[in-house]
């Protein structure tokens, strides 16, 4: 599903990630941890084609992402859900519409799923708050349903336990095992290594670490 | 102010479905109606002066070809004799509907604004003339003078050619000059709101990033913010049309100036209802390039 062949990232004359070669089959759930700084957002970055790598290929969907235009790309993000760590959403819109956007872009009507999905995450008082007025842990609610709303193939999630509190990072990480149930691409970028070790209870989770710019997949150690 | 474009636009439904993507505030929404409007407002205005010299033009090409006027310099004692041996031959000159010797009054009349009226005209020494009405072939002009050059030699033909030419050239290039004062506004209004849609999406970066991540093609993006300025810019362009409306409504059409000919006749009121139209497509035209260019520099 996604295969990254000794790609390289530099920016501004320094290599951040550096001969990564892995791939993430369907059906897979992974972590990615390192410290912060290390790379893990802009390896997702590089797994939703926001960033394109200096070297090597990644493939998605069988295809190479570098190669892909501008609405290639954007067909490709209709199949991955991405929970941005920074939560990116449209302040004149209210939480529901910017819930929807996916919908919204597709052309395709908003349904009962919506709803169930804002209840899930405990935001259905707050449809019609705006993003501005809402906390840290509700916009990270909201971020992580809009990824999931068309129950994408892959679901990309950068820190999505960052601003909410162990029992509704509980019900994230529940939501995202369903998800994997159902045969969805997990990959989490994560330092909370508590996070990591109640899903390894529940799931055949594997976790992959940046180091020293490269990538290691993490055995049974953790 | 800019309340009040919001409301007009959430009256209007401009926020409803994919427009409601694109923010419906900042400076550049004012901007736009404000310079579609301005716009069109002068553009009632070239046009009505387009009309008032086209108009003018044709009233001097078909009222003054079809008269001329002979002017006969004479001594007081064969004043007489020469005018009526000049009606004679107007009289058998083939293309002359009429021929009528002006009156001592009439001929004052035409020297008041010239001489005031205190001058009493019937003691200067001022030449009688011959008004002419053609008939719609008319004469030959040349023929007729050689016949007077020869048989009345104080008579002089003027079929107001020499002045009537320069006069409706003129009236004609006045009304290419509205036709590019037309030409200029349009240009102008493309390059305002072509700014003002390059200054709403690189101002709302955030908004396309936000839409690129979750699945928005260009397409979706350009369409939004296209339509948004478009609908943005017709509105402008209606209330800026009438504007321009009422005041040549209230122009007055009385007097012997151009300017105040300045109207619109009959179906010719219909034209500026273009306007709006015209300014939807050159909106178009302008955010569809604006929004191409942004959205390849934020690729």
């Amino acid at each position: 599903m996604i295969e990254l062949q000794d790609v390289d990232y530099s920016y501004d004359g320094g290599t951040l990630l550096s001969g990564l070669t892995f791939a993430l089959p369907a059906g897979s759930f992974h972590f990615l941890t390192g410290p912060s700084g290390s790379g893990k957002s802009t390896l997702l970055k590089l797994l939703y084609a926001e960033l394109r790598a200096t070297r090597g290929s990644v493939q998605i969907f069988d295809q190479d992402a570098g190669q892909m235009s501008r609405d290639e790309v954007a067909k490709l993000r209709r199949r991955i859900g991405v929970v941005h760590q920074d939560c990116q959403f449209l302040d004149h819109l209210s939480l529901a519409e910017n819930v929807a956007l996916p919908l919204a872009v597709q052309g395709r009507p908003i349904g009962q799923d919506l709803q169930d999905l804002m209840a899930w995450v405990g935001l259905s008082e707050r449809a019609n708050a705006r993003p501005p007025e809402l906390s840290g842990g509700e916009r990270q609610r909201a971020a992580l349903a809009r990824a999931v709303l068309l129950a994408p193939d892959i679901i990309l999630a950068d820190e999505p336990t960052g601003n909410i509190d162990w029992e509704m990072s509980q019900r994230v990480l529940t939501l995202l095992i369903e998800l994997h149930k159902l045969g969805k691409t997990i990959l989490v970028a994560t330092h909370d290594m508590a996070l990591v070790r109640a899903a390894k209870q529940k799931v055949a989770a594997r976790v992959l670490r940046i180091k020293d710019a490269q990538v290691q997949l993490a055995g049974a150690e953790l | 102010m800019r309340a009040l474009f919001a409301r007009i636009e959430a009256a209007l439904g401009f926020n409803q479905g994919a427009d409601r993507i694109v923010p419906p505030t900042g400076f550049t929404a004012s901007a736009t109606i404000f310079a579609s409007a301005a716009m069109a407002f002068l553009a009632v205005f070239a046009l009505a002066f387009s009309f008032a010299t086209a108009r003018l033009a044709q009233t001097w090409t078909s009222a003054l070809a079809q008269t001329a006027t002979v002017r006969i310099s004479a001594p007081a004692d064969q004043a007489q004799a020469q005018l009526a041996q000049v009606l004679e031959i107007l009289d058998q000159t083939p293309g002359v509907a009429s021929a009528r010797a002006l009156s001592e009054e009439d001929q004052q009349v035409l020297l008041t604004p010239w001489l005031g009226p205190d001058v009493p005209v019937d003691l200067l020494p001022v030449p009688q003339l011959v008004e002419i009405a053609q008939t719609p072939d008319g004469f030959d002009a040349a023929g007729l003078r050689l016949r007077l050059q020869g048989e009345v030699p104080g008579a002089v033909l003027d079929d107001h050619s020499q002045w009537r030419k320069p006069m409706v050239a003129s009236a004609q290039r006045m009304r290419w000059v509205g036709y590019v004062a037309l030409g200029l506004i349009t240009a102008t209004a493309a390059v305002i709101i072509s700014l003002a849609a390059h200054a709403a999406l690189a101002a709302n970066k955030q908004v396309i990033t936000t839409l690129r991540l979750v699945g928005a093609d260009d397409g979706y993006i350009k369409g939004a913010f296209v339509r948004r300025f478009t609908l943005r810019a017709v509105l402008g362009a209606v209330f800026g049309m009438l504007a321009g409306l009422l005041l040549v409504a209230f122009v007055p059409t009385k007097g012997t100036v151009v300017l105040t000919g300045l109207a619109f006749v009959g179906s010719g009121w219909l034209w500026p209802l273009l306007i709006p139209f015209i300014c939807a497509g050159v909106s178009l035209l302008a955010t569809h390039f604006a929004a191409r260019s942004v959205l390849e520099n934020l690729s």
